[in-house]
């Protein structure tokens, strides 16, 4: 090993390269400000998503869902012109704060657009309520943003944890399932699935006899496996997404368990993961407000639309970003593109009936989609509909006092 | 816990520590041997699960994929220690730790960059897809038993290679008394070449071997990356032994972790490793 | 470079500081006490890499515990006494690097970044997995801390401009007090430690005290880092005690050039206007802040602030020296 040796440099040359920083810092602070006034003509828009990590092609899906739909009404929301404003929050909930203020006070954006990450679009939400800037949540689906942190300038097009996992109750005791096991990652999302599903399940009869949890993002589940088929329970409930997701279905099926133990999970286990999953993954039944599959006609216009695009089939991602950019739409129609007429806006807002791909849905109190629920079964790439197993399922938006 | 959950959960830990074992033995070498702390190793594993997804996609075989890939592998460790690790030697660990944390980022963006920030899977190779019925619901799959061999065949290649070939005895040389092996006439720049090529290989191995059972998605490499480094100050810098021992023992504190204190599962690895160090401060084995 | 222009470039360094609010909008001024803040926390981890010789991979433990205390003093509905809160807050993170120096000071080199690595992320799953502040998504600081006393209240920090002039103070006084320190007898001895520890312990000092001190010192600091962040942002989560975090903090006292704290400072406040610019710049911003640290190391030994004196002298040394 080689020894330890600083260098030392003298303090005056360290303060010219202080100097330095801090003036080339301060000139740079100062340019942005004769921008900002110049282009009032357009609504402002701030994306806050994550462009590089590990949820990057779920911020890309959502900005490409978003901005189909304002290139769909020509490039206009409210009869107005848009200009986006891009920030990469890499799903670090550590510069969530900072990254926000970028948009609210850098760049004044008139709407903010964000996240996929709970405890990142927790410190968006913190920041939009502090300033009063209009939010629209397109994936995050941390029950407290339309629970205890509810405000009428927060509005989430995607769900809440505890819809698409409450679902599910229902789904599993009815195929004759009366003990179940969940496992998670021991985060807060994972928790509020779990905890809902537990609560429906038990709601109709069954009785979830063991929680299990492993620390976030471990991805070595087969110490749960074995104990899962030790406790040998009639059906599995699990809460986990991407890279962990497929591991884990291929896991969970290697180890012969999908022949005698079915496994059932919110939407997220499969989206954007079949593939991954190969041959293990075929046949899940999984709930969420979106499925392959669907009839109905905005949906395959949507679909057909987007593949034009962007060469690529949509997911739920980028139906909620679409969906964020059609209540703002109704919003700023209401008000003829007049963000200064808040009150109006956030009240078109709330009565507006989106056209989503996903079937049309409503806003409830707390501003969380009121939404049909599908089952969906794994073919192929696609998660196929099977059908509506919760049909409005409005979240209980506990802790909100609007 | 009845006899035989612990026996198969024996069986999950030691299967798990083999594969911490596997990349962790490429970071004890170039960290031993070279005395450069790599943080970008996790990225070389990164990079070996997303060759083999590409290779197998070109050519839909898993063991081509390994003949094209670590060739490649070696390659790429050959050129980073040509281009950049030369240049750290005689550097402050500090500075190690700089550069390849800059590398982390580097090698991150380029993956996003050359394939996109999707979810892929890699098929088990056909011959290895059975299971084997432990308990009338539990099977063991028999990929993940192919993999532990190759990890102990390994593990054993390294020891041969370091303790009974000349080449190993220039490395240890080598890593003992730098200046001696110069003067002696070795060209000790060829030797760390070697030893850093053989290091990354290792590393990508890992990647590619575990690929069908892991997935291969982004920011994979930073999971593997600190459990490595526990494991190689566990078992003591430099060595191939301790490496082994110290990925079993964490195989073990993380297996029965998760199943006995599933609350504080994220902090057993850390408190093990905490003990150990305490217990013994340059690890169980220092080489 | 003479001792009057080395004044005069500290006082127009300061005089940019103190004039900043004034003339740069809302935003940057948040984005200048966040590098202030930084630059404490640079400075703190400094007396460690710098001057004691002690390499910590784990200082953001000490960051976020100090930002998680000022969280979990914040009634719901209330602001937390700022002259209650900050000594906790400095406190707590002080000891609980007395405690954690306590055992990792009796490694060295390697297995010392190691094992400071691993009780940062003990520390950091202790708030990621356990209920006690937040969870995974964290914890909202709802109010800035209040400055009263006993009623009467000197400044409000809910004003931008009393905030960034109070951490400005902050990161004075702490440049000062380390300034300070390092030229006491506390501060040669430590420096005696980093350059022939052995030494010293022949001479009849007890290092191990003096180590276990400065670890301590150093903690205590990085909380009122942390301490000033959470009150700056009023959100804390756990990735504030991340290691991506004590990686960034290492990066801004390698990246200035270490020893006397100004480096740090340069540091800090070059780490935040590189990421700044690149995110602006481009969607793949952080391949360039990548390849810039891997050309800093190569091409920029000892620094940012070592830059000039490079130049001038630079016929006459290699570049790896």
């Amino acid at each position: 090993m080689n020894s330890y040796s600083p260098k030392i440099t003298s303090p005056g040359s360290i303060w010219t390269r202080t100097a330095t920083v801090a003036t080339a810092l301060a000139c740079a602070a100062l340019l942005p400000l004769g921008n900002a006034q110049a282009q009032s003509g357009k609504i402002k828009i701030g994306l806050m998503l994550p462009y590089t990590g590990t949820y990057a092609a779920l911020g890309n899906a959502v900005t490409n869902g978003f901005k189909l739909y304002v290139e769909e009404s020509g490039g206009k929301l409210g009869g107005r012109d848009i200009e986006y404003f891009v920030v990469d929050d890499e799903s670090d909930p550590a510069k969530a704060t900072e990254n926000t203020n970028k948009l609210v006070k850098r760049d004044q954006v008139d709407v903010l657009v964000g996240t996929v990450h709970s405890g990142v679009a927790m410190g968006m939400a913190k920041v939009a309520r502090e300033n009063n800037t209009l939010f629209v949540v397109p994936n995050a689906g941390a029950d407290e943003l339309t629970g205890p942190l509810c405000a009428p300038n927060i509005f989430r097009t995607s769900f809440s944890n505890w819809q698409s996992a409450y679902a599910m109750g229902p789904v599993v005791y009815e195929k004759r399932a009366r003990k179940v096991v969940t496992l998670t990652w021991k985060y807060a999302a994972g928790k509020q699935m779990t905890d809902a599903f537990a609560e429906a399940f038990e709601k109709a009869g069954g009785k979830v006899v063991k929680e299990m949890t492993l620390p976030f993002p471990n991805v070595e589940f087969q110490p749960f496996l074995t104990e899962i088929a030790a406790l040998k329970p009639d059906a599995v409930f699990v809460f986990f997404a991407g890279g962990g997701a497929a591991k884990f279905v291929k896991d969970y099926g290697a180890a012969g368990l999908r022949a005698s133990i079915p496994l059932y999970a919110p939407g997220f286990l499969t989206d954007g993961t079949l593939e991954a999953m190969g041959d293990a993954g075929q046949g899940l039944l999984t709930t969420l407000h979106y499925a392959d599959g669907l009839t109905n006609a905005k949906d395959q216009a949507f679909r057909a639309g987007y593949a034009k695009a962007y060469k690529a089939a949509p997911d739920v991602y980028a139906v909620q970003g679409y969906d964020a950019a059609q209540l703002l739409a109704t919003g700023l129609s209401a008000v003829k593109g007049d963000v200064s007429k808040r009150a109006e806006l956030v009240k078109a807002m709330e009565a507006a009936r989106i056209d989503s791909p996903r079937g049309a849905f409503t806003l409830s109190k707390a501003h969380n989609p009121v939404q049909d629920i599908y089952l969906r079964k794994a073919e192929g790439k696609e998660n196929k509909v099977v059908s509506v197993v919760s049909k409005a399922l409005a979240d209980p938006a506990r802790g909100c006092k609007m | 816990m009845d006899f035989v959950s612990f026996l198969i959960q024996t069986l999950n830990a030691v299967q798990y520590g083999l594969l911490l074992f596997l990349v962790a033995s490429g970071l004890t070498l170039i960290f031993g041997i070279m005395g450069v702390i790599n943080l970008a190793h996790g990225s070389f594993y990164m990079i070996g699960a997303y060759l083999a997804f590409a290779l197998v996609a070109q050519t839909g075989n898993l063991f081509t994929a390994l003949l094209l890939g670590i060739p490649l592998a070696a390659l790429l460790g050959a050129l980073l220690e040509w281009a950049l690790f030369r240049h750290l030697y005689k550097r402050n660990h500090l500075e190690q730790v700089l550069l390849t944390y800059g590398l982390i980022l580097v090698f991150e963006e380029l993956r996003s960059l050359a394939l996109g920030d999707d979810v892929h899977g890699v098929a088990v190779p056909a011959i290895f897809s059975a299971s084997i019925k432990l308990s009338d619901t539990l099977s063991y799959p028999v990929y993940r038993l192919v993999i532990s061999a190759v990890c102990v065949l390994l593990a054993i290649g390294l020891y041969i290679l370091i303790h009974r070939t000349r080449i190993g005895m220039m490395i240890r040389a080598g890593n003992h008394d730098r200046d001696m092996v110069e003067a002696l006439g070795i060209d000790i720049n060829r030797i760390y070449l070697v030893v850093f090529a053989l290091g990354v290989t290792l590393a990508a191995f890992a990647g590619m071997i575990a690929a069908p059972v892991s997935s291969v998605f982004p920011g994979m490499g930073n999971q593997v990356l600190i459990l490595s480094f526990v494991i190689v100050v566990i078992g003591g810098i430099g060595s191939v032994w301790g490496a082994l021992v110290a990925a079993l023992v964490i195989g073990f504190a993380d297996t029965f972790g998760k199943v006995l204190v599933p609350d504080y599962a994220g902090l057993a690895v850390y408190l093990v490793m905490a003990a150990v160090l305490l217990w013994r401060p340059e690890g169980i084995f220092k080489s | 470079m003479s001792a009057s222009f080395n004044t005069f470039l500290k006082l127009l360094v300061l005089a940019l500081v103190l004039a900043f609010p004034f003339v740069g909008s809302a935003f940057y001024t948040e984005l200048v006490a966040k590098g202030l803040i930084l630059a404490i926390f640079a400075m703190s981890l400094d007396l460690l890499v710098g001057v004691t010789g002690l390499v910590s991979f784990g200082h953001a433990a000490y960051f976020g515990v100090a930002a998680y205390v000022l969280a979990l003093l914040t009634p719901k509905y209330q602001a937390a006494n700022l002259w209650l809160s900050l000594p906790v807050a400095v406190l707590v993170a002080g000891l609980v690097a007395l405690l954690v120096g306590f055992f990792v000071l009796r490694t060295r080199g390697i297995y010392f970044i190691m094992v400071t690595l691993a009780f940062a992320q003990m520390a950091y799953y202790i708030f990621h997995d356990t209920d006690l502040g937040g969870g995974s998504d964290g914890i909202y600081v709802n109010f800035k801390p209040s400055a009263a006393i006993a009623g009467w209240t000197p400044f409000d920090l809910d004003q931008p401009k009393a905030l960034y002039f109070f951490i400005l103070v902050c990161a004075l006084a702490v440049y000062g007090g380390l300034r300070r320190l390092k030229e006491s007898s506390f501060g040669s001895i430590l420096q005696g430690i980093r350059d022939n520890e052995s030494r010293m312990l022949a001479m009849g000092y007890a290092t191990y005290r003096y180590k276990l001190a400065a670890f301590a010192v150093a903690g205590a600091l990085a909380g009122v880092a942390g301490y000033l962040y959470g009150a700056l942002y009023g959100f804390v989560t756990p990735e504030y005690l991340s290691w991506h975090q004590s990686g960034n903090v290492l990066l801004m006292v390698i990246l200035g050039g270490m020893g006397n704290f100004g480096g740090a400072v340069a540091g800090a406040f070059a780490f935040v206007a590189m990421q700044e610019f690149f995110a602006a710049w481009t969607k793949h911003w952080q391949l360039l802040m990548g390849a810039v640290i891997v050309g800093a190391v190569l091409f920029l030994p000892g620094g940012i602030s070592a830059l000039p004196a490079r130049l001038k002298r630079k016929p006459r040394e290699s570049a790896d020296e």
